[in-house]
């Protein structure tokens, strides 16, 4: 079973923070590699706020290339984090190259297209890139948006961090998504390392989704870019996060109506039972049916877990709201590490029917029931 | 036979008839029961002479011969009356001295069943014992990262929808600004398929409608029945229950002026309208209530003559083609009932299946598509129709579902598949691997009468006299003398149980599947066969 730990701060925290975190929590996983979400980025990026960030591994060639694709329509390089380790690699990680984030300066053009229209051009951007990297083997692609780091890696996370020297100031960040271990149902394929990303949603799973293919098929068939790849059935969370509150404009309470919706009995008494039921049923092929524990970041920076009943060992919140940190841990053992001097009587652990959400400002576990009156939707 | 009995080209020897009767006289009392039961008259009391030789011991003594007589049964040779292999006479015979054999190499009947140049006819089944539905197996087993459900213990929630489901998008806006939403049922996801009333006995209808009752009000299954065309019971029309019901027109409007009638004075809208286009056993043909069965009642409610045969046509002036159709017939039934009830269509499983579904998808209305395979039958027919006609289930449905994926319309319009499911017993995991494959739900029909009634057919030719009204289990068979053999009460036991066994079984296959809050429709990742090329057809994994 996979471990995920994710910390989201007031103040940029350095990621080997969660990557000690998922060390603790060992024993449950093969560190058979890890992946790293951050944003809120502290450092050299916090002055690029605005600017789309590229994060992949490349070869010489491939960096080559991803800088003349860019230079080709008009994006220049702002700030490039590099990462060229000279050390030899952990047991089981391949020496790639370079790890590499570019903050880049978008041409005018970009810059005159509405926002959405932005945001598709992004992904666009980075699917291109990935399939010629897919082809030519010398560019991975992660991530390309604002304020958003991925870095995916086989191997030992403690090992990896240390390999690729995470705890650089560069890469310090405010929210912190980090999983160990690599995929278990298909090949080892980097893409497939959680955490999963599209346009500034990133969220990570531990559990099963037996739903995969059909679900798979239905977001497919949306329409929406960015719905492709699908290297590991649980990629599906991260896209069902996006459809439901970028496509539907739900809250993120909501969330979790779309992918475990509470039963006719749940329900019965719910003050929106009826746009609920009508949610349910319209949603219904994007219905998570298996046990599973999802914990994701949103583009503002708030933090969310949710996990099904039938998950038999839940995840846990818990933090120091005066120092503004929480994290959100599958196992107690990784808070610990993380938070040891919080208040642990505080500690939440969400169960069937809640959500658990960590504003950006970090003051306080929101608990959301699923049978709360929504929230007003976006 | 005689000696003077004449031998005609279609005379045939008891030899040539593929159920031959054993009949044993040392066992036989005589009783006469089994001649009188038997459906088609194959048997009949016969008086049998026998001469004894008899030659004493000795030189001189002549032998003597001696005459007897005895009684018995004959088996007549008559193709008309060729025994059918029902096995009634056993069933009445105290003794157990007279049963039907099977002579698989006794094919000549078959060359004389068309007699008068009439083709034959017969009610029942599809001659072929291959079962493509029962090769798949349910690969994806939960293992890796987490036990699998419990089916005894987990809740489960199978239930699916029956109705045109708006696209998040759309259902949201709707929410918001308050539109119009088309009407959508939660309902169990094994519907009983459409057989009529005419084809199928008073008795056995009303044991079905008690089960399907009791189904709904004391084991909380939403099970639903569909009349098949020619109308309903008027008083069921007006009666609480109908919301169970899902009432079919079709081609030849039989029972629908009955309908219209009672709108006025329902309590409750049925639960769906269907609309049959087609039958998988008899595509492109239609049902063929003989003449046999139009008694009093029937005529009275399908608003005919009492005594004629009364053949579904396949068209009717009002469908000039099935775009046409589509559009028109969807609109005005859902605008019988003030668009608060789904109406769809029923095709026969061909090769045009697709068309008709692309129609619906562009039509607001429609609610659904039912999908009919080849491997279907109930009701009568022409045997050409029944052996040789119609598409297999599997891969039509497979191409709807896939093209529904396509169009991004896969939750939108449910499929509706039929036809050969359970045509070995296995209807639980026959309707697992439909719904694997993408159906939203699965109908049946035969199952129910096999094992709701004990319907003797089989593959083999057995039995599927149900159409001549002489149906020796009372199923479908309108005299009063016979049906009343068929007591509705213990119809309707039979539906709940094998309902209630169906739905554990269907958990047994879900839970190890981890599934137990949707059903899982399209999860073809779930499915293997052992068959390459069937693997290949079905986008499903081969295994060996
Ligand atoms: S098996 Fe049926 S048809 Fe044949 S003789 Fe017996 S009762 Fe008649
Ligand atoms: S028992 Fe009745 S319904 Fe069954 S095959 Fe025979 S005639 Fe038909």
């Amino acid at each position: 079973m996979c471990r995920l730990f994710a910390l989201t701060s007031r103040e940029p925290v350095s990621p080997m923070l969660a990557i000690d975190a998922l060390n603790v929590m060992k024993e449950g996983h093969d560190g058979s590699g890890v992946g790293l979400f951050l944003s809120g980025l502290g450092g050299p990026f916090e002055e690029l706020k605005g600017h789309p960030i590229l994060s992949g591994i490349f070869t010489d060639a491939g960096l080559k290339r991803v800088y003349e694709y860019m230079a080709e329509r008009g994006h220049r390089a702002q700030y490039s984090a590099m990462f060229k380790p000279e050390t030899v690699p952990p047991v089981g990680t391949p020496k790639r190259g370079t790890y590499a984030s570019l903050a880049y300066k978008m041409s005018d053009e970009w810059r005159a297209l509405p926002k959405a229209e932005q945001d598709r051009a992004l992904v666009q951007m980075r699917l291109d890139l990935r399939a010629e990297g897919e082809e030519s083997g010398e560019i991975m692609v992660f991530s390309l948006w604002p304020d958003t780091i991925m870095i995916k890696e086989v191997g030992d996370p403690m090992a990896i961090g240390e390999y690729l020297k995470l705890d650089r100031e560069e890469l310090h960040a405010r929210h912190i998504l980090a999983q160990g271990r690599q995929n278990t149902n298909y090949a080892i394929n980097l893409y497939a390392c959680h955490p999963f990303f599209i346009e500034g949603i990133s969220t990570m799973t531990n559990g099963e989704n037996t739903a995969f293919i059909p679900i798979k098929e239905y977001l497919q068939s949306r329409g929406v870019t960015g719905y492709q790849g699908y290297q590991s059935d649980s990629e599906v969370f991260t896209h069902i996060a996006h459809f439901a509150t970028k496509k539907l404009g739900l809250d993120i309470s909501s969330y979790k109506h779309v992918i475990t919706p509470m039963n006719d009995e749940e329900m019965a008494g719910h003050p929106d039972r009826e746009f609920l039921s009508n949610l349910k049923k319209s949603c219904r092929k994007l219905i998570i049916d298996g046990p599973n524990c999802v914990i994701g970041c949103l583009p503002d920076g708030s933090m969310f877990m949710a996990q099904d009943r039938k998950k038999l060992r839940p995840g846990v919140v818990g933090g120091d709201p005066k120092k503004g940190i929480f994290a959100f841990s599958s196992e107690i053992c990784g808070l610990n590490a993380a938070i040891p001097d919080r208040d642990k009587t505080q500690d939440f652990q969400p169960m069937h029917l809640d959500t658990a959400i960590v504003g950006p400002d970090c003051r306080e576990v929101l608990k959301c029931s699923q049978k709360d009156p929504l929230r007003l939707q976006r | 036979m005689l000696a003077e009995r004449p031998i005609t080209p279609s005379t045939l020897s008891r030899k040539d008839l593929p159920w031959q009767i054993k009949w044993d006289i040392n066992t036989c009392t005589k009783c006469g029961r089994c001649t009188s039961v038997c459906p088609v008259n194959a048997i009949e009391l016969g008086v049998f002479r026998k001469r004894d030789i008899k030659a004493p011991m000795g030189l001189s003594a002549k032998p003597t011969t001696e005459f007897s007589t005895f009684y018995g049964i004959r088996q007549r040779t008559d193709p008309a009356y060729a025994c059918i292999g029902c096995a009634m006479c056993n069933m009445v015979c105290p003794n157990n001295a007279i049963e039907p054999q099977r002579q698989d190499d006794s094919t000549t009947l078959q060359f004389q069943n068309n007699r008068g140049g009439q083709s034959r006819t017969r009610g029942g089944r599809r001659n072929n014992s291959e079962s493509l539905l029962d090769q798949i197996k349910f690969i994806r087993i939960s293992m890796l990262t987490d036990p699998a459900l419990d089916a005894g213990r987990h809740e489960f929630e199978i239930r699916t929808l029956l109705g045109r489901v708006l696209s998040p998008e759309n259902e949201i806006k709707c929410f918001h600004e308050n539109g119009w939403k088309p009407p959508v049922r939660e309902i169990y996801p094994l519907v009983i398929g459409g057989m009529s009333f005419g084809a199928l006995s008073p008795n056995m209808w009303e044991g079905l409608q008690m089960g399907v009752a009791y189904l709904n009000e004391e084991m909380n299954m939403p099970v639903r029945m569909c009349t098949g065309e020619g109308g309903c019971p008027p008083r069921l029309l007006r009666s609480r229950f109908i919301k169970y019901v899902i009432l079919q027109i079709a081609s030849g409007y039989f029972g629908w002026d009955e309908i219209i009638h009672a709108i006025p004075e329902m309590k409750e809208d049925p639960c769906a309208i269907e609309i049959k286009y087609g039958q998988g056993a008899k595509p492109g043909d239609g049902g063929l209530l003989m003449w046999h069965k139009v008694n009093n009642l029937i005529a009275a409610i399908r608003g005919v003559p009492k005594g004629v045969s009364l053949p579904s046509p396949p068209t009717h002036q009002t469908k000039y083609s099935i775009e046409e159709a589509v559009a028109k017939m969807i609109q005005s039934m859902s605008m019988a009932w003030g668009f608060r009830v789904p109406v769809y269509p029923k095709i026969s499983a061909s090769s045009t299946s697709l068309a008709v579904l692309n129609n619906l998808v562009r039509n607001p209305y429609a609610a659904g598509l039912a999908i009919d395979g080849e491997d279907g039958g109930t009701g009568a027919a022409y045997n050409v129709s029944m052996n040789h006609m119609g598409h297999p289930i599997a891969s039509n449905l497979r191409d709807c579902y896939k093209a529904l994926c396509v169009a991004g319309a896969q939750n939108e319009i449910p499929l509706i598949a039929g036809g050969g499911i359970g045509k070995h017993g296995n209807l639980a995991a026959n309707a697992a691997a439909l719904i694997m494959l993408g159906a939203s739900m699965v109908q049946i029909g035969k199952y129910v009468m096999q094992a709701g009634a004990g319907c003797l057919g089989s593959e083999k030719d057995r039995c599927n006299v149900c159409n001549i009204g002489v149906c020796p289990k009372g199923i479908t068979s309108q005299d009063p003398r016979i049906y009343r053999r068929l007591d509705p009460e213990k119809v309707a036991e039979r539906v709940v149980d094998f309902y209630l066994s169906f739905d554990t079984e269907l958990r047994k296959v879900f839970a190890p599947l981890g599934r137990s809050t949707s059903l899982p429709i399209g999860m073809s990742d779930a499915l293997g066969i052992s068959d390459k090329d069937v693997a290949d057809r079905l986008d499903i994994k081969y295994v060996i």
